[in-house]
């Protein structure tokens, strides 16, 4: 590969680029002494970090992609990718609400926004005083998008949106939506189109908050459309273009292939977490008259745990510089998605087993780190359908 | 305002490594080792920052004495808002010797080439705790020292400064040009904004040697040995 002025070659993938290094360590430092030490509580509470959120926001890590003329710190995908895995690896909850807001709220927008949307509805959302949700997943389809039947009728000069939408991270705290509602059925996932609305708004209303597994201090909720009426000028992109913006399918940089290495950044930071939780552990545990990292039993785990998410994240790191040298990555996106998120679970697995009873009680982090852990393998795309496109692909490759 | 502020930024073994020392007792170990700006100069550049953002100062200059390495602490200073930064290149034997004594004679120098008004530096670097440098640049320059700063306030060409003694608290009141050392309650440090670290990028660093200062940096002390503390309690 041709190693040049912002063009990534595989060498970069051993020392990361200077300036990378610094914001991964700004991130870093801000997770641990910020985060890491509210974080329990903050998921024993359900409590949303929103003093966090706003100094995320002033450091520009609300909006890492988003050109500095809208209000962001304009830098590369690879960036983004690492200021979640650290976020995360302090507070996965945090990690979730920022990776929401930059993948799914603010990605959309950029990619497909005009420059009067751009304006109203990016720039308030990257200070972190507003975050947005990306509203696509219903109660009757999840990993089916295609089959939307949120309705969006024109009358007038209004869109006129009817249906609810489910599992929408972020929606009790947020101020705006992207919402994808067909505007013909008969044309299947080629009817559907994205929607930006307000929050509050007439006609939307959110669902209880789901009391959830892990990513506690993170909302999820319903939204239900009733008669929810929104102006013409708030569709994205054209008409039918909404499974296309939401997905992948032939245009490169599509949300979901970058939401999804958001969600592998923060599962990766979940998975060092719970890594570091077991190390420091094997240190200072004795057990037999030696601390229990002498163990083999135990430096077998260490030693495959420590495997899986380093291959995780070069797997990340990987399909976010094909992105951000504007080449097709949604296969190494999936793969880096399927590969953190079952690092995730398989380190914090194991790390409550290091731990032995000390891995079961709040009093340690493992826990919460299982708990956490368990969703990345199911939101934005589930492993199983990380597995279809990872297939398809290789299936395309070889083509007869 | 035209005041020109130097702040002196040391690469120092980073807080929370567990330090070892190394097998010859000559030192520590110090390859592969995790490092960082020392906290107290941090607390300098915050300092500085915020004096500039107050529009007292003109410019922050960083100023950082060592190999190729400590580029990074003077980075991260830029990405704190230092306007440019100084490297002052001192490497192998030379720099394992480097002391207050030395570094404060290249500071004097750089003060009277760069015309500075106020040098703010850490009250101490957390690797040898000597706590000197701040007062023996004060005093090779003849300027005015307000050290262990947990307050400071310039009002047009003078500064008072709040210091932290044994006693407590005491104001004093010091002409500039001055040198001030940073106390831990003086400021809570930024973290680096991702905009800040992409203009860190554009930020000048230039290069000088001790000898172009007129500097000579060899050292008057010699280390003996390092060895680790018997732990307590233990026999």
């Amino acid at each position: 590969m041709v190693v040049g002025h912002g063009v990534r070659c595989l060498s970069q993938l051993a020392e990361l680029p200077e300036l990378h290094q610094m914001m991964r360590q700004t991130c870093r430092d801000y997770a641990q002494k910020e985060l890491a030490p509210i974080a329990a509580q903050l998921d024993k509470d359900h409590r949303f970090p929103a003093k966090q959120v706003q100094e995320l926001g002033a450091m520009g890590v609300m909006a890492v992609e988003v050109p500095e003329s809208l209000g962001g710190a304009g830098m590369d995908y690879l960036a983004y990718c690492l200021a979640v895995e650290e976020l995360s690896r302090g507070c996965a909850s945090t990690g979730v609400i920022v990776s929401v807001n930059n993948s799914l709220y603010l990605g959309p927008i950029l990619k497909f926004g005009t420059e009067e949307q751009k304006k109203q509805w990016i720039t308030p959302f990257t200070t972190g005083e507003k975050v947005g949700c990306f509203a696509l997943s219903e109660p009757g389809n999840g990993s089916d998008a295609g089959a939307a039947s949120t309705l969006a009728q024109r009358e007038g000069d209004e869109w006129v949106l009817n249906g609810t939408k489910a599992w929408i991270t972020n929606c009790w705290d947020a101020s705006a939506t992207v919402v994808f509602a067909t505007t013909d059925k008969s044309l299947k996932h080629k009817g559907i189109s994205a929607f930006l609305v307000p929050m509050p708004h007439p006609g939307l209303s959110l669902g209880k908050k789901e009391d959830k597994l892990g990513i506690r201090a993170s909302s999820t909720a319903n939204i239900i459309l009733e008669d929810c009426r929104i102006p013409l000028g708030n569709m994205l992109g054209e008409r039918g273009m909404g499974f296309k913006i939401a997905m992948r399918f032939s245009i490169p940089q599509q949300t979901l292939d970058s939401g999804r290495l958001g969600i592998a950044a923060q599962a990766l930071g979940i998975a060092q977490a719970a890594l570091d939780c077991a190390a420091d552990y094997a240190h200072k545990r004795t057990a037999f008259g030696a601390p229990i990292g002498k163990l083999q039993a135990i430096q077998f785990k260490l030693a495959d745990m420590a495997l899986a998410t380093e291959s995780a994240r070069l797997l990340t790191w990987r399909a976010a510089m094909l992105r951000d040298a504007k080449k097709p990555f949604t296969k190494e996106a999936a793969m880096a998605k399927l590969a953190a998120s079952e690092a995730a679970t398989f380190v914090s697995h194991q790390a409550i087993q290091v731990l032995g009873g000390m891995g079961y009680v709040t009093d340690m982090p493992a826990e919460r780190h299982y708990r956490d852990a368990r969703i990345t393998e199911i939101y934005e795309g589930t492993s199983e359908i990380q597995r279809l496109v990872i297939a398809n692909n290789i299936l395309k490759e070889y083509q007869q | 305002m035209s005041a020109r502020v130097l702040v002196g930024v040391k690469r120092v073994i980073d807080y929370a490594v567990k330090i070892r020392v190394k097998p010859d007792r000559t030192g520590v170990v110090t390859d592969g080792v995790k490092h960082s700006m020392n906290p107290f100069c941090e607390i300098a550049v915050e300092e500085a920052v915020k004096l500039k953002e107050k529009k007292l100062v003109k410019e922050v200059v960083a100023v950082s004495c060592g190999p190729q390495q400590v580029q990074e602490t003077i980075r991260t200073a830029l990405a704190m808002g230092a306007d440019r930064g100084i490297h002052v290149e001192v490497s192998g034997k030379d720099y394992e010797t480097l002391g207050p004594l030395q570094v404060s004679k290249i500071f004097a120098a750089l003060a009277k080439k760069e015309q500075a008004d106020l040098i703010i530096l850490g009250k101490q670097a957390i690797d040898d705790d000597c706590n000197q440098t701040g007062q023996m640049t004060a005093a090779l320059l003849d300027w005015p020292q307000g050290t262990f700063a947990s307050e400071v306030t310039l009002e047009a060409d003078k500064l008072k400064v709040v210091r932290e003694i044994d006693g407590g608290l005491e104001t004093i009141k010091i002409n500039l040009p001055a040198v001030v050392t940073a106390d831990l309650r003086l400021n809570t440090p930024r973290y680096a904004t991702l905009p800040n670290i992409m203009k860190a990028k554009k930020k000048k660093i230039t290069n000088v040697k001790p000898a172009d200062l007129g500097v000579d940096v060899s050292s008057r002390l010699e280390v003996l040995k390092v060895e680790k503390l018997k732990e307590a309690g233990r026999i």
